[in-house]
C-alpha cells in the first residue's frame, strides 16, 4: 500500500512537471521578447546580462520615427469592419439554413458545405487581379470586402439555430411577429454565446492574417501589423530591441483580448472541433 | 424535417401555396442573399475563373498575349525543380509536424486535465495560437541566432549551437519546431473538449481490472478519441499544407537558405506575383486544392465508416 502510494505520489509530481515545463516552453519567447525589447541596443545579445533599468526608448523609437501607431489603426480598423460584417451575413444565412423553408433551400446549402474545401491560396490569383481591375489593390475596400463571409461561419451558426426549441418561434408567431420579428426579438438575444465565437474567431483571424495584406497593401501607409513588422524587420533587423518592441505592439492587444474572453475563446475554439 | 411552423397554416388551405409560406421563402432568401451575393463574386467566380486560366501561359502584365496551353501547365509542374523541391519540403514539413503537435496536444490534454492549475495551463499552452505568425516568425528568428537565446542556453554546457535559419539542413526542422510550437495549444483544446465525454465510470471500470498509467491512456483515452484525433490529424494536415506565412518571414519571402524552406505555397506565390505567371500559379493552386481534397475526402471517409 506504502509503495503504491508513493508511486501514485511520483507520478502526480511527473504530470506536474510535464505541465510545467511545457508552460516555460510556451512562456520564455514571449518573456524573452517582452525583456530584450526593453535592453539598449547594444545589450541586445548579452544574453544573460541582467536589465540595468527598463529602457522603454525601443517602444518609443517604432511609435515615433516609424508608422506602428498607423499600422495599429490600420489592422483595428480592418478587423472590426471584417468582423462586423462577417457576424451580419454569416448569422444570417445560418439562420436561414436552420429555421427558414425556401426552394432550393438543401441544395444552396450544400454549395457552401462544398466550397469549404477549396483551401485559400486557389483564389490568390484570381482575387488579386479582380482588385487590380477595379483599383482596389491597397485600399481599404479591397482589405474588406472580398472577406465578409464564411462558410464555417455560416456552418457554426446554423447549427447553433438547429439547436433552438421550436416552441419559442410558435409562441412569436402567436404574438403576430414576422420572420424579422421572430429572427430579431427571439433567435437575437439567445445567440449570444454563438456570436461572441464568431466575432472571437473572426477578429483573431483577420487581426494574424498575413497572407492577403502582404499581398494587397503596397504602400507603407497601408501596412497592417503583421505586413508592417514584417518589412521593419527586414530593414532594421540590426535594432533587435526595436523590432522586438514591434512583436510585442503586434501581439499584446490580441493577448489582452485573449486573457479577457479567455472562456469564450476555448470555447469558440471547441466548438469548431465539433464537427 | 416538415414539421415547421408552417405546416399549421398548409394544412388549411390543402394544395395551395399559403402566404405565410412565400412570406418565408422571400425572408429566407433576403436572409441568404448577402452570403449568396459574397459567394458567387468572391468564390464560385474566381475559382472558375482561376481554373480556366490554369489552361493557359497567361500573364497578369501582358494579358493580350494569353495563349492557350492545354495541361502544360499542369505537366510543367511534374518537371519544375522548384516545385518538386516545394512538394518534397512541404511533405517532410506535414509528416514532420502532424505527428508531433497531435501526440504533444494529447498528451498535454490529458496531464491537464487530471491537474490542478487547469486555467492557467489552458491560457499559457494556447498564447502561441492566438498570436500573429508573423510575431512568431520574429520572435523565433531571434531566438535561433546564432547568438540568441537557445544558442546562449547551449554554450552553458559547452556545446557551440549551430546558425539554424541559415543552414540548409537545419532550416526546416527550425520552422517545423516553431509551426509545432504555435499549433499544439488549438488542438489541445480540441481534445480536452473530447476528453469531456469520456465519463468517469469508463476509467473506473478500467482501474478495478487493474489497468493503470499509460495502459489506461493506450486502451481505454485514445480509443475513445478516436473521432478528435481524426480531425486534429486531417486540420494539421491541412494546415501544414498551406504553410506560407512563417517561411515567407523567416526566409524574406525566397525560401532559402538555398530552397531548403521554399513550400507549395511560397512557391505559388512567387511564381504569381513575382514572375507574373498566373496560369502555371493557378495550376499549381488547383494541384494544391486536389491534395487537400484527397485529405478531407479521407477525413470524411474515416469518420463517416465509424458511425
Amino acid at each position: 500500500m506504502e509503495t503504491k502510494r508513493s508511486a501514485f505520489k511520483a507520478s502526480k509530481f511527473m504530470l506536474y512537471f510535464i505541465a510545467i515545463l511545457y508552460a516555460c516552453i510556451t512562456l520564455v519567447p514571449f518573456f524573452w521578447s517582452i525583456y530584450t525589447s526593453l535592453k539598449p541596443t547594444s545589450e541586445v545579445f548579452n544574453t544573460f546580462a541582467p536589465l540595468k533599468d527598463l529602457n522603454f526608448s525601443s517602444y518609443a523609437y517604432i511609435l515615433t520615427q516609424f508608422p506602428f501607431g498607423h499600422w495599429l489603426l490600420n489592422s483595428a480598423l480592418v478587423a472590426v469592419i471584417v468582423t462586423i460584417g462577417n457576424l451580419i451575413v454569416n448569422t444570417l444565412a445560418g439562420y436561414a439554413f436552420a429555421r427558414l423553408k425556401f426552394p432550393l433551400r438543401g441544395f444552396l446549402f450544400y454549395v457552401f458545405l462544398a466550397i469549404m474545401m477549396v483551401p485559400g491560396q486557389v483564389l490568390l490569383v484570381p482575387i488579386y487581379m479582380m482588385l487590380a481591375n477595379m483599383g482596389w489593390i491597397d485600399t481599404y475596400q479591397g482589405l474588406t470586402i472580398p472577406f465578409l463571409m464564411s462558410p464555417v461561419m455560416i456552418f457554426l451558426a446554423r447549427q447553433f439555430f438547429l439547436g433552438v426549441p421550436k416552441e419559442l418561434e410558435e409562441a412569436g408567431k402567436i404574438d403576430g411577429l414576422t420572420h424579422w420579428g421572430i429572427f430579431f426579438k427571439i433567435f437575437l438575444p439567445l445567440s449570444m454565446p454563438m456570436m461572441s465565437a464568431q466575432i472571437i474567431l473572426t477578429f483573431q483571424g483577420n487581426w494574424n492574417s498575413f497572407m492577403w495584406p502582404v499581398l494587397l497593401e503596397t504602400s507603407q501607409k497601408m501596412y497592417t501589423l503583421p505586413v508592417g513588422l514584417n518589412s521593419f524587420y527586414g530593414e532594421y533587423n540590426a535594432y533587435w530591441n526595436s523590432v522586438l518592441a514591434g512583436t510585442i505592439l503586434l501581439s499584446l492587444p490580441m493577448i489582452i483580448v485573449f486573457l479577457i474572453f479567455q472562456k469564450q475563446f476555448v470555447r469558440g475554439v471547441a466548438t469548431t472541433g465539433i464537427k | 424535417m416538415d414539421n415547421t411552423v408552417s405546416s399549421t397554416t398548409d394544412r388549411r388551405k390543402p394544395g395551395r401555396i399559403s402566404r405565410s409560406a412565400v412570406d418565408q421563402a422571400l425572408a429566407g432568401y433576403l436572409f441568404v442573399l448577402p452570403a449568396f451575393v459574397s459567394l458567387v463574386v468572391f468564390l464560385l467566380g474566381p475559382i472558375v475563373y482561376s481554373f480556366y486560366i490554369s489552361f493557359f501561359h497567361f500573364s497578369f502584365l501582358d494579358p493580350q498575349n494569353a495563349s492557350f496551353a492545354g495541361f502544360d501547365n499542369y505537366l510543367h509542374l511534374f518537371v519544375d525543380p522548384v516545385f518538386l523541391q516545394a512538394l518534397g519540403n512541404t511533405f517532410i514539413y506535414t509528416i514532420g509536424v502532424v505527428p508531433i503537435q497531435t501526440a504533444v496536444a494529447l498528451l498535454l490534454a490529458v496531464i491537464v486535465n487530471r491537474i490542478r492549475g487547469k486555467t492557467f495551463f489552458r491560457i499559457a499552452y494556447y498564447l502561441p495560437t492566438v498570436t500573429s505568425t508573423v510575431a512568431v516568425a520574429v520572435m523565433f528568428i531571434f531566438i535561433f541566432n546564432p547568438n540568441g537565446l537557445l544558442n546562449s542556453f547551449l554554450s552553458l554546457f559547452g556545446i557551440q549551437g549551430p546558425n539554424y535559419f541559415n543552414d540548409p539542413t537545419l532550416a526546416l526542422p527550425a520552422v517545423m519546431s516553431v509551426a509545432i510550437w504555435s499549433s499544439v495549444g488549438q488542438f489541445m483544446i480540441f481534445y480536452l473538449a473530447g476528453l469531456q465525454d469520456i465519463s468517469d465510470e469508463v476509467y473506473e471500470a478500467a482501474a478495478i481490472d487493474g489497468a493503470s498509467g499509460f495502459r489506461l491512456l493506450w486502451s481505454i483515452t485514445m480509443p475513445l478519441l478516436r473521432r478528435t484525433t481524426f480531425l486534429v490529424v486531417v486540420m494539421g494536415m491541412i494546415g501544414a499544407f498551406q504553410v506560407f506565412d512563417t517561411v515567407y518571414v523567416i526566409s524574406n519571402g525566397n525560401g532559402g537558405p538555398i530552397g531548403s524552406t521554399m513550400t507549395v505555397v511560397l512557391d505559388l506565390f512567387n511564381k504569381a506575383f513575382k514572375d507574373m505567371q498566373m496560369g502555371y500559379a493557378s495550376a499549381m493552386a488547383f494541384v494544391l486544392f486536389a491534395i487537400i481534397l484527397i485529405f478531407t475526402l479521407l477525413q470524411n471517409w474515416l469518420l463517416g465508416r465509424e458511425d
